[in-house]
């Protein structure tokens, strides 16, 4: 449960005040092309900048250009930006918080300025909480508060049920049965790079499958698509090996990078299987187009494939093409299940009541949004529900 | 014994890939057309969302796709730019995949040549830079910054075209041609969301389906949906146009028509001879 | 301390990064981590370059099996990078040509591979084996005639009927999906940032 202090803060910053704003300055401009102008410190940034509005007088001839001025330190006015002109709004940025800035437009007919509009002023400031996120951060914070509840639960030994996924499952056996073909064991990470939480769900498997590779004795193909996640795969099995007492087995060489282009990627996977024909083939992470070519042409060699992503349009492929697929949230279930730690297994239940709470939120939704066109207080429930599950 | 139809079931791929390779190349080999109606939907919403722009807005494109992806979106990047060109609105573009600056530069130049529009005054090809999400939210602040020249090595600041556009909230809309990550996904999160402007975009047509609920929450304006997309699009660009050029995706959509009927007429071969070996081993019984 | 290290860097990058999208205030810290995360990913291109050549060489060297495609992928790697650096890249020049005239087809050929790997799923998968299987494969064949312009020839509802498919069961099944790969992302993210999940760093329980 201490980790939950790590949460708190967050939960704190909840109740921090809205900065206070640089203040707003709006005129009317008279008989000017510009109607209204309005110059204000920019909400939700980090300081430096301040928003500035204009309307323009429909009934007026329109000016070719418009020319957006700022004045100087030495009271001299200068062009920030041109216009177009119509209505609008633009930020300038790059400011000193606390500092009086003043603006005006000029308008242009035929390359020759007009009488500018009357001037506006406004500072900027920093705000330290974003007014249009703290309902996502409420609801971040208690899905993480119920999180670490149930890893808590899980470390002090309660039983914690898992269902069985066939797909997790068969992974010992398909690298069971690569060892007694005496072929290898290709595992294709996906096509993106290590900023991808998929590439990462992945990794924390093949960390699993190495481990059983290395107790089998069997050969581990993992060509990458992009070179940091070849560096973190041959980390990642290396350790592996390490950790069962095989660091002779390893071989760097097997974890190589290919291309960082999609199909030449697939092209030279599905040589490596032509070539190599792997009697497992493991597809977990973010694919795209290819899933389907890697798919078929792995199971044309006759490989057991067990395919997981996250990706809803690629998931009937695997399904089409492979013996066992992880749907969506079963890919990041892998490790929790594949290890059966207590901790992983407890933020899987966390994560399953989360789920819970965001289906009541929207049955309840969906309720109070139909009943709220007849009854108001409803209509009020549906807002509130809206503002906590979306962000500006 | 299994009977014809049972042995049907098991037809080789091999068969199957060579009547699919006929039925693609003879429609295309005979010129075949087939006319395109336009009805709501992504596509038309997408038209539509262009159409109402001021003469003079300023649009960005992605070019978010390589070379693999072309045959379905290189003529959505031909026909929106005819567009956006045709209606004197300013293109920015840049690519968030390294080989989708040629192939944005080759389908801005082919149009903008023909319709007599100049690089630097009326599109612009930024580049490519790698970063994907972050690039986006970096140019949320600062455009100049991330792409201080062209792909050429030209100073952006000093093109016409890039005047007023300092940062992303100052272009009108983004459209992100993509066929894969980053793309239409990453605009609407990093940059649609943020900064509030109408992201619309043309993808795969097996990307498609995933991005549906972006359409029905608003997220994403309008879609083209692979070729069919691409084909609805040049068909309401040459509504009104005389002797408008050949169609490339227009073209594509027979060759895609007696596709989706080949395999129709595969999946229903299986059948029969699936539901015959049930039968027959049902009567065993 | 070999593990203390790496999960302090997580733990401290991942507060930052969520802190910067609530708190306006440490934008510039994400901003700064964002911008690490560029460099570094750029220099990492080189990292796979000289696995590539490192890998292939060895190949050819030591005659390993199937050395042979080896000299191919190096002839295409140099003479890519040299045309690239030696004329430079923009439009009409070697590099175009042969990107326009090598890659890009290439690439498309592989693509295009789809049409006859969706025909054969399709054939082998589809199966109306109950009464689910066999309205998803009413619903494929509705979605697949919508698409193309036969579909209106043969009746001018199917575009609309597939249009449906697609904008209702086909997008509540798409958010389900989401919406649990969410939580699953979620899961796996504070798993990661407060060091429950350590197997990245060597199998480390």
């Amino acid at each position: 449960m201490k980790r939950a202090l790590f949460v708190l803060p967050l939960l704190a910053l909840t109740g921090v005040l809205f900065a206070q704003s640089g203040g707003i300055t709006s005129m009317d401009g008279g008989d000017c092309f510009i109607e209204s102008l309005t110059a204000e410190d920019a909400p939700n940034d980090a300081g430096g900048g301040v928003d500035i509005t204009w309307t323009v007088a429909l009934d007026t001839a329109l000016p070719d250009s418009m020319v957006l001025e700022r004045k100087d330190d030495s009271g001299i006015w200068a062009a920030i930006s041109t216009l177009n002109p119509i209505n609008g709004r633009k930020t300038d940025n790059e400011l000193e918080n606390g500092m009086e800035y003043s603006y005006r437009i000029v308008p242009f007919y035929a390359g020759t300025a007009q009488d500018p509009s009357i001037e506006v002023s406004a500072s900027s400031s920093t705000q330290w909480i974003h007014s249009g996120r703290i309902g996502m951060l409420i609801t971040l914070v208690v899905i993480s508060l119920v999180i670490f509840y149930y890893i808590d639960q899980g470390k002090r030994g309660k039983e914690l049920y898992i269902r069985r996924i066939a797909g997790l499952t068969a992974v010992e056996d398909a690298v069971g049965r690569a060892t007694e073909m005496g072929r290898p064991v290709l595992y294709i990470p996906g096509i993106m790079d290590m900023d991808n939480i998929q590439t990462i769900a992945s990794m924390v498997i093949l960390g699993r499958v190495a481990i059983k590779t290395a107790e089998y004795g069997s050969s581990l193909l993992v060509p990458t698509c992009r070179s940091v996640v070849m560096s973190v795969a041959q980390e990642i099995v290396k350790e592996s090996y390490l950790q069962v007492g095989r660091p002779d087995a390893y071989k760097r060489e097997s974890i190589n990078y290919i291309t960082d282009d999609q199909f030449g990627y697939a092209a030279g996977v599905d040589g490596i299987m032509v070539r190599e024909k792997p009697a497992a083939i493991f597809m977990l992470g973010t694919f795209y187009a290819e899933s389907l070519i890697l798919a078929e042409t792995g199971r044309s060699v006759g490989a057991i494939q067990i395919a997981g992503t996250a990706m809803p349009s690629q998931i009937p492929f695997f399904i089409a093409a492979c013996d066992y697929t992880l749907i969506g949230e079963e890919l990041f279930a892998a490790s929790a299940y594949l290890s059966r730690e207590p901790k992983l297994l407890g933020s899987l239940r966390g994560q399953d009541i989360a789920k819970l709470f965001f289906m009541i939120v929207i049955v309840l939704g969906v309720l109070t949004a139909t009943l709220g066109e007849a009854w108001e207080p409803a209509s009020k429930v549906a807002v509130f529900l809206k503002t906590i599950t979306s962000v500006e | 014994m299994a009977t014809f139809i049972e042995k049907l079931g098991n037809l080789d791929r091999r068969v199957i890939f060579v009547l699919m390779a006929l039925a693609v190349i003879i429609p295309l080999a005979l010129r075949m057309n087939l006319p395109i109606p336009i009805d709501k939907g992504p596509s038309k919403n997408l038209f539509d969302a262009i159409d109402a722009l001021p003469e003079g807005s300023r649009v960005l494109i992605s070019f978010d796709y390589d070379p693999s992806t072309m045959p379905e979106l290189q003529p959505m990047a031909v026909a929106l730019s005819q567009h956006l060109m045709t209606r004197d609105i300013r293109i920015v573009s840049l690519a968030l995949w390294p080989m989708g600056v040629s192939l944005g530069n080759e389908a801005l130049s082919a149009v903008g040549d023909s319709l007599g529009k100049e690089e630097y005054v009326d599109w612009v090809n930024l580049g490519y830079k790698i970063g994907g999400g972050v690039l986006i939210v970096r140019m949320g602040s600062d455009i100049q910054s991330v792409f201080p020249t062209d792909y050429g090595g030209n100073p952006v600041d000093e093109m016409p075209v890039m005047q007023g556009v300092n940062k992303l909230g100052d272009l009108d809309m983004i459209i992100s041609l993509s066929a894969g990550d980053p793309g239409i996904e990453t605009w609407i999160m990093m940059a649609g969301d943020r900064y509030n402007i109408a992201v619309g975009g043309g993808c795969t047509a097996v990307s498609a389906p995933q991005l549906y609920p972006y359409l029905s929450t608003g997220q994403l304006i309008g879609l083209l949906g692979g070729l069919k997309g691409a084909g609805d699009y040049e068909t309401m660009v040459r509504i009104g146009v005389e002797n408008p050029p050949p169609g490339i995706a227009i073209a594509g959509m027979a060759a895609q028509s007696v596709a989706h009927l080949v395999i129709m007429l595969f999946i229903i071969i299986g059948n029969i001879a699936y539901l015959s070996e049930k039968k027959r081993k049902g009567g065993a019984k | 301390m070999r593990l203390v290290i790496p999960l302090m860097i997580t733990f401290v990058a991942g507060m930052i990064m969520i802190l910067q999208f609530f708190v306006p205030a440490t934008q510039p810290m994400g901003d700064n981590l964002q911008e690490w995360y560029m460099i570094v990913s750029s220099a990492a291109i080189f990292l796979g370059a000289a696995n590539l050549i490192t890998v292939h060489v060895h190949k050819i060297r030591f005659k390993a099996r199937n050395w042979k495609y080896s000299p191919i992928t190096l002839i295409g790697f140099a003479v890519m990078i040299i045309t690239g650096l030696v004329f430079g890249i923009e439009a009409d020049l070697p590099f175009d040509y042969l990107f326009q005239q090598m890659v890009a087809p290439m690439a498309a050929t592989m693509f295009s591979l789809l049409a006859f790997f969706v025909a054969s799923a399709a054939f082998r998968a589809f199966r109306a084996s109950n009464w689910r299987a066999s309205l998803l494969l009413v619903s494929a064949f509705v979605v697949m005639l919508g698409r193309v312009p036969i579909g209106s020839m043969i009746w001018n509802k199917i575009p609309i009927i597939s249009e449906w498919i697609m904008q209702y069961p086909n997008m509540a099944g798409q958010r389900a999906v989401m919406i649990g790969a969410a939580m699953g992302m979620i899961a796996t993210s504070l798993r990661m940032i407060f060091g429950i999940e350590r197997s990245y760093l060597g199998g480390a329980d």
